[in-house]
C-alpha cells in the first residue's frame, strides 16, 4: 500500500486542519506544503543553527570573562593593558576584510572568476593583517609579564580573543580552499552553496569582534568611576 | 617521542582493569577474525563503516549505546558488590580504583548509553516519519557518528592504557586541576567528552534542518508525529546547551595544560563558576535526553491503544514548554553553594514548575489509553512501566527542589536514588520500548515476545529492589561515592541493593538471549507488511527494512496521522492496494570514507594530547585538514538510482503486502 492521496477525509484527531480534499495541502500551516525544501535553502539554514551554536560558545567565554573581569589577583587591570589604537587598527581590517567578502559575493552571483579571486584574496590579506596584529598584541602582553597564567582576568582575556582569533585563523584556510575551488571546478553549485556558508562564517565573526571590541576593550579602558 | 607515554601506563600490578582489557582485546580480536575470515569486511565498509544512510547510523549508535551498556552495568555491579562487602571492611576495589569505577560509570552511561541510544532511534525514525529519503547533512551525520564513537573508544581505553579521572563524572573543581588531578585520568575524561561533544553537536544541528526544513509535502507541523516535535525539542536544546559544555571543558583544559585560572584556587579562579556553566548545559541534557524518550511513548501509547493520542496539541505545547523551562533550573544541582534564599527560591519554584507540563503529559499518555482496545505488547509494558516509576521519580524530584530539603538530603544516595529512578525509568524505559518498536522496521523482522515481557518484568522488579533501599539509606543519611562504611543499620539495605542490580542483571542476559534468538529464528518472524504493529505514522508506509531511497514515491500528507488514515480510506473503500504510482529516478548521496577517517584522525590526535605526543598531535591535526580539503575536492557527490530500478523494488514490496494483507483477510 503506498500513500498518495485519498479521497475520503477521516476524522482528524490531532484538531488542526479540517480542510478536506486533494488541495488541503494547499492551506496547511507550517510551509510543509512544498516538501523538502532546495538544497541552497538547506545548506544555509543549517549553516546558520551552527552559526547560533558558535555564538552561543562565545557566550560562555564572554560569561567567564565577566565574572573573572576584576580577578586580576594584584596583577595588571584592564586599564593598564589595552591598547585602544592596536585595537582600531585590527577593527578596521576585519571591518574592510567583511566588505570585500561581501565584493567577492557579488562577483560570484556574476560569475566572475577575476574580481572573485580579488575580492577573496583582499579578505584573506585583511584578515591576516587582523591575526598578525593580534599575535602582536599577545606577545608584547605575555612580554610583559601579562600572560595568560598571570590571573583569571587575563586568562579569560586570552580565551575569550584567543578563541576569536582562532576562528579567523580557520577562516583563512577555509578561504584558501575557496579560492583553489572556485579558480579549479568555476562557479558549480555546490561550491557557491559553500561559499555561502563561508560569507555567512565571516560576517559572523566580524558581529562577535563587534562584541568583543565594544565589552572588552572599550569597557575595559573605561575611566575606573565609570565602571560597574 | 611519545610523550608522557610509558610502560608503566599498562596497569600490571592492577589484576581487575588488567584481566578486564585483555578480556575486552581478546574478545574484539575475536571479532576482527571473525569478520575477516567470513570475508564480511568489504561488506561492512561498503554498507555501514561509509554508509550515510540515517538508518544504518542510527542502528550503529543504538549497537553502540547497547555495547556501552554492558561496559557501564559491569561498573555498577562492581560499585554494588564493593559496598556490599565494605561493611567494617574495605572490600575488595581500593579507593583510588573505586572512584575510577564510579566516574566511568556515569560517564559511559551518560555520554556513552543515554545518548547514542536517543540519537540513534532519532537518526532511525525522525526521516521516515517525515516521510523523506534522508536527513538534511548525510555525511554530516556520519561524521558525528564517529566522533562519538572516537569519545567511547578513549574513555574505553583509560582502562588499559592509563587511569580513569577519578572526579565523578562531572569533573568539579578543584578536584579535577591539576594540582590534585596530576594524572591522565581527567584528561581522558576531557578530551573523550570534548570530541563526542562536537559529533553530537553536529547532530544536533542535522536533525533541526532536517525537521524544520525537510518534510513531505503537506507534512505541516501540526502534522508531525509527537516523536518528532519531541527530537525537535531535544535537538534544539543540544544545539543551544552544547557548546557550553565545550566551552566549560575547554577552558578547564587550559587549566590543566597551559596553567590558566578560570577554575583554580589561586590567582583568582572561581571553581563555582565551573558549577554554573556545566550545569548551564547539565539540565538541559536531562530533557535532551528524556524528551526522546517522552515522544516513543507517545508513538507507543497511541499505537498500542488503537487510538489517536490524547491531546496532541497540548503535548506540543508541554514539549516546547520543557525545552525553555530547561535553561531556568540549574542552580537546582548546588542550592548549597550560598546563593541566598531568595535565589535559591526562585530556582525551587522554576523546577517545580517544570512538573507542570511533564504531568500533562502523563494525563494525556493515560487518557490515550482510556477507552482504547490496549495491547500489552513489550513496548506498551516499557511504556507503563515508565508512567508508574517516572511519576515517582518525578515526585522525588519535587521533593529535592525544595531549598531546606535539599540541604538535608544533597550528595546523599537519596538524589543517587531521584536520577535513577528518571533517567532508568525515563530514559532507559524509552530506550528499550524503541528498540522493541522499531526493531522490525530496521530487519525486516520481530522481536521475541516472550523473553522481551520477562526482561521488562526483571528490570521493573529489579530497578525497584536496587533503588527504594537507597533512597531509604539516603534518608539515614549515606552519602554517595562511599569506598566504606561502618553503619550496621545502612548494611541491610545495601545488600538488597545489591540483589537487586543482580535481578537487572538476569534482565539483560534476558535481552541478549531475546536477541540471539530472534536472530535465529528471524525466518519465522519476518515482517511481510512493514506495519507488524498496526502503525499510525509514515515509517509503517514502507517495506521492513525500507529500501535505501525509504520511499518510491514521497508521500503526499493530506491528515493527521497520516497512515492511520491512509489505512482507514483503504479499508472503508475495500482496496487494499493502490494504484501503482508513476515512479521517477531518485538521487541519493554516496557513500563516504570521511566520516570515519576523520574520526581516526581525531582519535590520534585525542590520544596525542592526553600523553602529550605534541608532533602527533600537529600530524593528526594536518591530516584531518587535507581529508577535509580532498572532501572538498570531489566531484560526484550522488548517485542516480534508475526509475525502473525504483519500481522494481517498490513492486517487490507491494506485492509481498498484498499477499500479506490478503493472507490476513482470509
Amino acid at each position: 500500500m503506498s500513500t498518495e492521496a485519498l479521497r475520503t477525509p477521516p476524522d482528524s484527531p490531532h484538531g488542526g486542519h479540517h480542510t478536506a480534499g486533494a488541495d488541503a495541502s494547499a492551506h496547511v500551516t507550517g510551509h510543509g506544503a512544498g516538501g523538502p525544501a532546495p538544497k541552497r535553502i538547506v545548506v544555509g539554514y543549517g549553516f546558520w543553527i551552527f552559526l547560533l551554536s558558535d555564538v552561543i560558545m562565545f557566550s560562555a567565554f564572554f560569561a567567564a570573562y565577566a565574572v573573572l573581569f576584576k580577578n586580576t589577583a594584584g596583577g595588571p587591570t584592564a586599564e593598564q593593558l589595552f591598547d585602544l589604537r592596536n585595537t582600531a587598527a585590527e577593527t578596521a581590517c576585519l571591518l574592510a576584510s567583511t566588505f570585500t567578502c561581501a565584493m567577492a559575493s557579488l562577483a560570484v552571483g556574476e560569475r566572475n572568476q577575476k574580481w572573485t579571486q580579488i575580492a577573496l584574496l583582499a579578505t584573506g590579506l585583511l584578515g591576516l593583517a587582523f591575526i598578525t596584529l593580534e599575535i602582536r598584541e599577545f606577545a608584547s602582553l605575555i612580554g610583559r609579564g601579562a600572560g595568560p597564567s598571570r590571573s583569571a582576568f587575563l586568562s579569560s582575556f586570552f580565551t575569550l580573543v584567543g578563541c576569536h582569533g582562532v576562528h579567523v585563523t580557520a577562516g583563512l584556510l577555509w578561504l584558501g580552499t575557496m579560492m583553489a575551488q572556485f579558480y579549479a571546478k568555476g562557479f558549480r553549485q555546490d561550491i557557491r552553496h559553500r561559499f555561502l556558508c563561508f560569507s555567512l562564517f565571516w560576517h559572523a565573526l566580524d558581529i562577535i569582534w563587534v562584541g568583543i571590541f565594544s565589552l572588552v576593550y572599550l569597557v575595559g579602558t573605561l575611566p575606573r568611576e565609570l565602571l560597574p | 617521542m611519545f610523550g608522557n607515554l610509558t610502560w608503566h601506563a599498562i596497569p600490571f600490578d592492577q589484576p581487575i582493569p588488567l584481566a578486564a582489557g585483555a578480556f575486552v582485546v581478546l574478545a574484539i580480536c575475536g571479532v576482527l577474525i571473525w569478520v575477516w575470515a567470513k570475508g564480511y569486511i568489504p561488506y561492512l565498509w561498503r554498507e555501514w563503516i561509509t554508509s550515510v544512510d540515517h538508518k544504518h547510523i542510527g542502528i550503529m549508535y543504538c549497537v553502540l549505546a547497547l555495547v556501552m551498556l554492558l561496559r557501564g552495568f559491569i561498573d555498577a555491579l562492581m560499585m554494588r558488590s564493593q559496598q556490599a562487602l565494605a561493611f567494617h571492611g574495605a572490600g575488595y576495589l581500593p579507593p583510588e580504583h573505586y572512584d575510577q569505577i564510579f566516574s566511568a560509570h556515569g560517564t559511559i552511561m551518560i555520554f556513552f548509553v543515554a545518548m547514542p541510544f536517543v540519537i540513534g532511534l532519532m537518526n532511525f525514525a525522525v526521516p521516515l516519519q517525515l516521510g523523506v529519503r534522508d536527513v538534511a547533512f548525510p555525511t554530516l551525520n556520519s561524521v558525528g557518528f564517529w566522533l562519538t564513537a572516537v569519545g567511547a573508544l578513549l574513555v574505553n581505553l583509560s582502562l588499559v592504557v592509563g587511569e580513569f579521572a577519578r572526579t565523578g563524572w562531572l569533573p568539579y573543581p578543584p578536584l579535577s586541576e591539576l594540582a590534585y588531578s596530576p594524572g591522565v585520568g581527567v584528561d581522558y575524561y576531557l578530551w573523550g567528552i570534548e570530541i563526542s561533544g562536537v559529533g553530537t553537536l553536529m547532530t544536533g544541528i542535522n536533525l533541526v534542518t532536517t525537521i524544520l526544513k525537510m518534510r513531505a509535502p503537506g507534512m505541516s507541523y501540526m502534522r508531525m508525529p509527537v516523536f518528532c516535535w519531541t527530537s525537535l525539542a531535544s535537538n534544539l536544546l543540544i544545539v543551544a546547551a552544547f557548546p557550553v559544555l565545550t566551552a566549560t571543558l575547554a577552558m578547564l583544559l587550559l587549566d590543566r595544560y597551559l596553567g590558566f585560572h578560570f577554575f583554580t584556587n589561586t590567582a583568582g579562579g572561581n571553581a563555582m563558576m565551573f558549577m554554573n556553566l556545566i550545569w548551564a548545559w547539565g539540565h538541559p541534557e536531562v530533557y535532551i535526553l528524556v524528551l526522546p524518550a517522552f515522544g516513543v511513548y507517545s508513538e507507543v501509547v497511541a499505537t498500542f491503544s488503537g487510538k489517536p493520542l490524547f491531546g496532541y496539541r497540548s503535548m506540543v505545547i508541554a514539549t516546547m514548554a520543557i525545552c525553555i523551562l530547561s535553561f531556568t533550573v540549574w542552580l537546582h544541582h548546588f542550592f548549597t553553594m550560598g546563593a541566598g534564599a531568595d535565589v535559591n527560591a526562585i530556582f525551587g519554584i522554576a523546577s517545580m514548575l517544570i512538573a507542570i507540563p511533564t504531568g500533562v503529559k502523563i494525563y494525556n499518555w493515560l487518557f490515550t489509553m482510556y477507552g482504547g482496545s490496549v495491547r500489552f505488547s513489550s513496548p506498551m509494558l516499557w511504556a507503563i512501566g515508565f508512567m508508574v516509576t517516572f511519576v515517582v521519580g518525578g515526585m522525588t524530584g519535587v521533593l529535592l527542589a525544595v531549598p531546606p530539603a535539599d540541604f538535608v538530603l544533597h550528595n546523599s544516595l537519596f538524589l543517587v536514588a531521584h536520577f535513577h529512578n528518571v533517567i532508568i525509568g525515563g530514559v532507559i524505559f524509552g530506550a528499550f520500548a524503541g528498540y522493541t518498536f522499531w526493531f522490525p522496521k530496521a530487519f525486516g523482522f520481530t522481536l521475541d515476545e516472550r523473553l522481551g515481557k520477562a526482561a521488562f518484568w526483571c528490570w521493573f522488579v529489579g530497578f525497584y529492589v536496587t533503588f527504594v533501599p537507597l533512597y531509604v539509606v539516603g534518608l539515614e543519611g549515606m552519602t554517595r561515592r562511599m569506598q566504606h562504611y561502618d553503619r550496621p543499620e545502612w548494611h541491610p539495605w545495601v545488600l538488597v541493593a545489591g540483589i537487586g542490580a543482580l535481578i537487572i542483571l538476569c534482565g539483560i542476559a534476558l535481552q541478549v538471549a531475546q536477541l540471539a534468538i530472534s536472530i535465529r529464528s528471524r525466518e519465522r518472524r519476518r515482517d511481510l507488511t512493514g506495519d507488524p504493529w498496526d502503525g499510525r505514522s509514515l515509517e509503517w508506509a514502507t517495506a521492513s527494512p525500507p529500501p535505501e531511497f525509504n520511499f518510491a514515491v514521497l508521500p503526499n500528507v493530506t491528515h493527521d496521522e497520516t497512515y492511520w488514515s491512509v489505512k482507514q480510506s483503504a479499508r472503508e473503500q475495500m482496496r487494499l492496494v493502490l494504484p501503482e504510482p508513476h515512479y521517477e529516478a531518485i538521487e541519493m548521496p554516496r557513500n563516504s570514507p570521511v566520516g570515519f577517517v576523520t574520526a581516526f584522525f581525531a582519535a590520534v590526535t585525542g590520544f596525542s594530547l592526553i600523553w602529550h605526543i605534541w608532533w602527533l598531535v600537529v600530524l593528526g591535526l594536518i591530516c584531518a585538514y587535507i581529508t577535509f580539503v580532498v572532501f572538498a575536492w570531489r566531484d560526484i557527490a550522488e548517485f542516480e538510482i534508475p526509475a525502473e530500478e525504483v519500481a522494481r523494488i517498490d513492486r517487490a514490496n507491494r506485492q509481498a503486502r498484498a499477499e500479506a494483507l490478503s493472507g490476513l483477510a482470509r
